[in-house]
């Protein structure tokens, strides 16, 4: 499989995470569009590093990962945190706040 | 790596030592009660270590290239680091109070202030992509936490939720960004992407990195977050925000755009003027309705983001000069407004509405002057360093040929000083309402008279830091 065609499809997991981050509802679902962004992008970082010879590319997605990671570790302790308080994990049930 | 490397990052590294130790601190002095005693230790020790990096920050290193080239401690980070501890500083002062009033857990709040200042000083000393996305990360990832640290508050948990989704939501564009940089380019070095033939490929890369640090800025259309969750977080947390965010994303555009990219300033010179515009309307005529303080410092934000971005927009000596200069005086006039804020309780509650504020001049006439003084900065006139800091900055657009971004940049200001003047005008007259207490506290009284100082030194003797500053741009050519 040529590199155009990997980059076309992290491209589209790209676009698919930013319309669920921007349609869905629940805080859950957003963050799980959020981390097939991320993965995109390590998808394009992998290929221009193969297409490129280095490994800079290669090693900027360990960073990525473990930064997901540390951003799940806060967003799953906020939910349950509210989820403790209110039984809900939809973001439009999350309206103390104007806006 | 060697010593000499680590001799360079001395600021960060401190501030990362300061911050382990209050962990450490606090997990011995709270044992199993996990309740924080009400003792102001953490708080100092934070203090200590935001003091000792001001003081490794004046000497410049001797080898300022360092980690293999992907770290760099020149003039310019020495001027961002300054004020990002300037904020990490008044906000240390400006916390114990509000911690003891409200049972927040005192050692998390400072180890992750101190946390995030590192964060905003690496994305200051940035060579390469790579530094600056991490430094980004560890500029926000405490910052969603402190927005969130009222366990018990419902708003302050919402204020973190919309904070961190948002803020990863700003964060994949902006790695997205550093992908197609890293095809376009072959490299992540910010000091070879200026020899780099100019593509589409570049150009989606760094629009969509504008797109990330527009986020974490606050810029319009990215500000969505910014008044929702300044409403919803703890008065400290949310002044301290307010300043550490501004100083790590103009940092990042300060390395990317004018440093990095200077031979296509034609390009993207243009979309951030539009930029630039429209935050400034948008910010300004969103304030004007606001009767919530917290709220309208929100909006005051994202209008002063706009201000920034014109030092951005006109590439040269003169805007990165503007920019250095206004993140000094903004971490200073900002912090003040909000130190006041912090003094006020209603009935065991924030206090954070205008009407509040009523006859604050009977009750605590300095807090009410130092109010009155930073408000006025804040909209930019003579005699406070506000006003300097908007004169370079507009000076900077019209050098560039940027009338219209000068013109709007003076019109909105205009409309700027009713809202502002508002505020003054309520702090200053009018009859206290019974339920709001203005409590004392001496490290805030101390943190409000430095930040008033600050805002008068910075206005009437604007040479000292002036100078500082024009040797942080010098060294850059």
């Amino acid at each position: 499989m040529p590199a155009p065609l990997y980059l076309s499809l992290s491209a589209v997991l790209f676009a698919l995470g930013t319309v669920g981050v921007l349609v869905r509802r629940s805080a859950l679902i957003v963050f799980m569009s959020v981390e097939l962004m991320l993965n995109a992008v390590n998808l394009t970082f992998v290929t221009f590093a193969r297409l490129r010879g280095g490994v800079d590319g290669q090693v900027l997605v360990f960073f990525v990962l473990v930064v997901a990671a540390a951003e799940v570790v806060i967003g799953l302790a906020i939910i349950v945190n509210i989820f403790r308080a209110r039984e809900t994990v939809d973001v439009d049930d999350v309206d103390l706040l104007r806006g | 790596m060697s010593w000499r490397d680590l001799g360079a990052a001395s600021p960060e590294l401190v501030l990362t030592v300061a911050a382990l130790a209050v962990l450490l601190y606090d997990a011995w002095t709270t044992g199993p009660s996990l309740e924080s005693p009400r003792g102001g230790g953490a708080g100092w020790l934070a203090l200590a270590g935001v003091a000792l990096a001001v003081l490794l920050n004046a000497f410049p290193p001797a080898a300022p290239v360092a980690f293999a080239g992907m770290y760099v401690r020149d003039r310019l980070t020495q001027a961002v680091t300054l004020a990002a501890l300037l904020g990490t500083g008044i906000t240390v002062l400006l916390s114990p109070a509000y911690l003891n009033r409200f049972r927040l857990p005192a050692g998390e709040y400072y180890a992750l202030v101190l946390f995030s200042a590192v964060g905003a000083i690496l994305m200051g000393a940035a060579r390469n992509l790579a530094v600056l996305f991490l430094g980004l990360e560890i500029l926000s990832f405490p910052l969603y936490t402190l927005a969130a640290l009222a366990t018990r508050s419902r708003r302050s948990q919402e204020a973190g939720l919309k904070y961190l989704l948002l803020g990863a939501f700003g964060t994949a564009f902006f790695v997205y960004g550093v992908a197609l940089v890293y095809g376009a380019a072959g490299t992540l070095d910010l000091s070879r992407l200026a020899g780099v033939p100019i593509t589409p490929l570049l150009g989606v890369g760094v629009a969509l990195l504008t797109i990330g640090l527009g986020f974490e800025a606050a810029l319009a259309p990215f500000h969505a977050w910014a008044p929702d969750v300044y409403e919803g977080a703890p008065l400290p947390a949310t002044a301290f925000m307010s300043v550490i965010a501004k100083v790590g994303a103009f940092a990042g555009f300060l390395r990317v755009f004018p440093l990095a990219l200077p031979a296509a300033s034609a390009q993207w010179s243009a979309a951030l003027v539009a930029v630039a515009i429209v935050t400034m309307i948008w910010g300004n005529l969103a304030a004007l309705f606001q009767t919530n303080l917290k709220r309208l410092l929100a909006y005051s934000s994202i209008a002063h983001a706009g201000y920034m971005l014109i030092g951005i927009a006109a590439p040269g000596p003169a805007g990165t000069l503007g920019v250095l200069y206004y993140l000094v005086v903004y971490a200073v006039m900002n912090l003040g407004a909000f130190g006041v804020l912090i003094l006020l309780e209603r009935r065991g509650e924030e206090a954070d509405e205008i009407a509040d504020l009523a006859g604050l001049w009977g009750r605590a006439p300095w807090a009410a002057g130092v109010l009155a003084l930073c408000m006025v900065s804040l909209a930019g006139l003579p005699p406070t360093g506000g006003f300097i800091a908007k004169l370079y900055l507009f000076r900077a657009a019209l050098e560039a040929r940027h009338t219209a971004l000068a013109l709007v940049a003076v019109l909105t200001s205009v409309v700027s000083v009713y809202y502002y003047l508002r505020v003054a005008a309520a702090a200053l007259s009018g009859t206290a309402p019974d339920a709001v207490a203005p409590r004392r506290s001496a490290t805030v009284g101390i943190a409000l008279a430095l930040a008033g100082a600050g805002v008068l030194w910075f206005g009437i003797l604007p040479s000292t830091l002036t100078a500082f500053v024009q040797q942080a741009v010098q060294a850059l050519r």
